[in-house]
């Protein structure tokens, strides 16, 4: 066993974890965060999407002891976030939504395409969102709810291009600076 | 599924990864992104014993331009690569193809040394690399060297790095002249492993030329009169067919009409954005 410090969700955290736990692992089963679904387990479905320094990353292909030092937020971390909120909204009325299973995944993606773009068109977004699987195929309402959002939040200039990934806090910074040295 | 059991370890120093590369022989495996190891793990179609993390070396992250040469550290990740943090020697090319890596989850931690490293006959880099007469920089207990990448690429998923070595980046020549680029490739889905990937450069115009095709053969070739028709810059339609079905015919079985319709075309169209260019 080895031991993780990381910033998960804004909190430090340290866990005792084995080298061979996967973050999203490591997330649901060691701090039940289970907003973060596991469908593949080979980074093909995209479910398990979550931001690792603020950028998007399939949890299933990352060693949770990988991120010793990182920031990790989930879904369940992001619930007063201004852009969620408002992908929330739309996805609600764009019944966005079926079985379910995909949608954490479609919604971390969804925050992190309207975080990098302004107004994204349906055509990018589709592109965009090619790693995320539906098996209910309700592409056409996630697609729909996600340019919605995009335009609301352009409107209210809070989307705006984001060129570097969030610094982790300072607590954090120490602590990675132990790991490498 | 779920990885086997393997212990991990985080070297300080790309000496020390060396050290602990060679004390474990073929049970030992670097990590740096991981975007192509972690299903290998998951899938346990690759068991390694023990697992070095060299994605915190920070001499794999420097990224330097000379007159002459960029130098690119292997840790660099495709995202950096799509979002232009690179010096900008190759009109876009590079911004280009690391855009069509896979996903942006994917992007956001796989490297192009990794790429290079797992040396997949379906990946962008070792082929575009190749195009752009990139060498490898490596480092091992012996020291470093350096390698162009068509020698260091031997076949799939084989390269001529030892148990002990790393890949510590890539050195790219400036292009004399703008480059003029294309680049075109297959997928059934996009994200997908490609069916075929064509890239084509000419420095200037009737400068030297290149072009490989990756994802036909073990190892992205070359498709040297294919280059000699662009560098001759003649327009020459009739000769220009003939020269892309005679370099895919040497990497494609003859009797495979889809595969050498889809390489022919693939090389065809990377071909046509050059002359555009």
């Amino acid at each position: 066993m080895k031991s993780l410090t990381l910033e998960l969700n804004g909190a430090k955290v340290t866990y005792e974890v084995e080298p061979r736990e996967t973050l999203a692992d490591f997330l649901r089963e060691r701090c039940r965060l289970t907003a973060t679904h596991l469908g593949c387990e080979h980074g093909a479905c995209g479910a398990c999407t979550v931001a690792v320094d603020g950028q998007a990353t399939r949890s299933c292909l990352r060693l949770a002891i990988m991120c010793h030092g990182r920031s990790v937020q989930t879904l369940e971390g992001l619930e007063d976030d201004p852009t969620m909120e408002v992908l929330r909204r739309h996805f609600h009325q764009s019944h966005g939504v079926q079985c379910g299973f995909c949608t954490p995944g479609m919604l971390m993606m969804a925050r992190d395409i309207l975080l990098r773009m302004s107004h994204p068109d349906a055509e990018t977004v589709r592109s965009q969102l090619s790693g995320q699987i539906c098996r209910c195929t309700g592409y056409s309402g996630i697609v729909t709810a996600i340019v919605a959002a995009g335009r609301e939040l352009g409107r209210a200039g809070q989307a705006k291009v984001v060129s570097e990934p969030v610094v982790p806090v300072a607590a954090i910074a120490a602590v990675r600076t132990k790991v490498d040295d | 599924m779920k990885a086997a059991i393997f212990d991990y370890v985080v070297p300080k120093t790309v000496a020390e990864a060396s050290t602990l590369l060679a004390s474990g022989g073929a049970a030992t495996a670097a990590i740096a992104g991981g975007q192509s190891l972690l299903p290998m793990l998951n899938l346990r179609v690759a068991l390694p014993d023990l697992l070095v993390d060299i994605g915190r070396l920070q001499e794999l992250k420097e990224v330097t331009a000379t007159s002459t040469n960029i130098r690119i550290g292997a840790l660099t990740t495709h995202a950096a690569i799509e979002d232009g943090k690179l010096p900008e020697a190759f009109g876009g090319l590079m911004q280009k193809v690391a855009s069509k890596i896979s996903y942006r989850a994917v992007r956001n931690h796989g490297t192009i040394g990794g790429s290079v490293a797992l040396a997949d006959p379906a990946s962008d880099w070792p082929g575009c690399l190749m195009a752009l007469g990139a060498h490898v920089r490596i480092s091992g207990l012996k020291g470093t060297r350096s390698q162009p990448i068509s020698e260091f690429v031997l076949g799939q998923y084989s390269t001529s790095l030892a148990c002990d070595e790393i890949i510590l980046g890539f050195d790219i020549p400036r292009p004399d002249a703008a480059l003029r680029w294309g680049f075109f490739k297959v997928v059934r889905k996009s994200g997908a492993f490609a069916n075929s990937i064509a890239f084509a450069v000419a420095h200037g115009r009737g400068g030297p030329a290149s072009v490989v095709l990756a994802a036909a053969a073990d190892r992205p070739c070359p498709l040297p009169k294919v280059a000699e028709r662009i560098e001759a810059g003649d327009g020459s339609e009739d000769a220009l067919q003939r020269a892309i079905a005679d370099d895919v015919a040497a990497l494609v079985p003859q009797d495979d009409g889809y595969l050498m319709r889809l390489h022919v075309s693939t090389v065809l169209r990377a071909v046509r954005e050059v002359q555009a260019r």
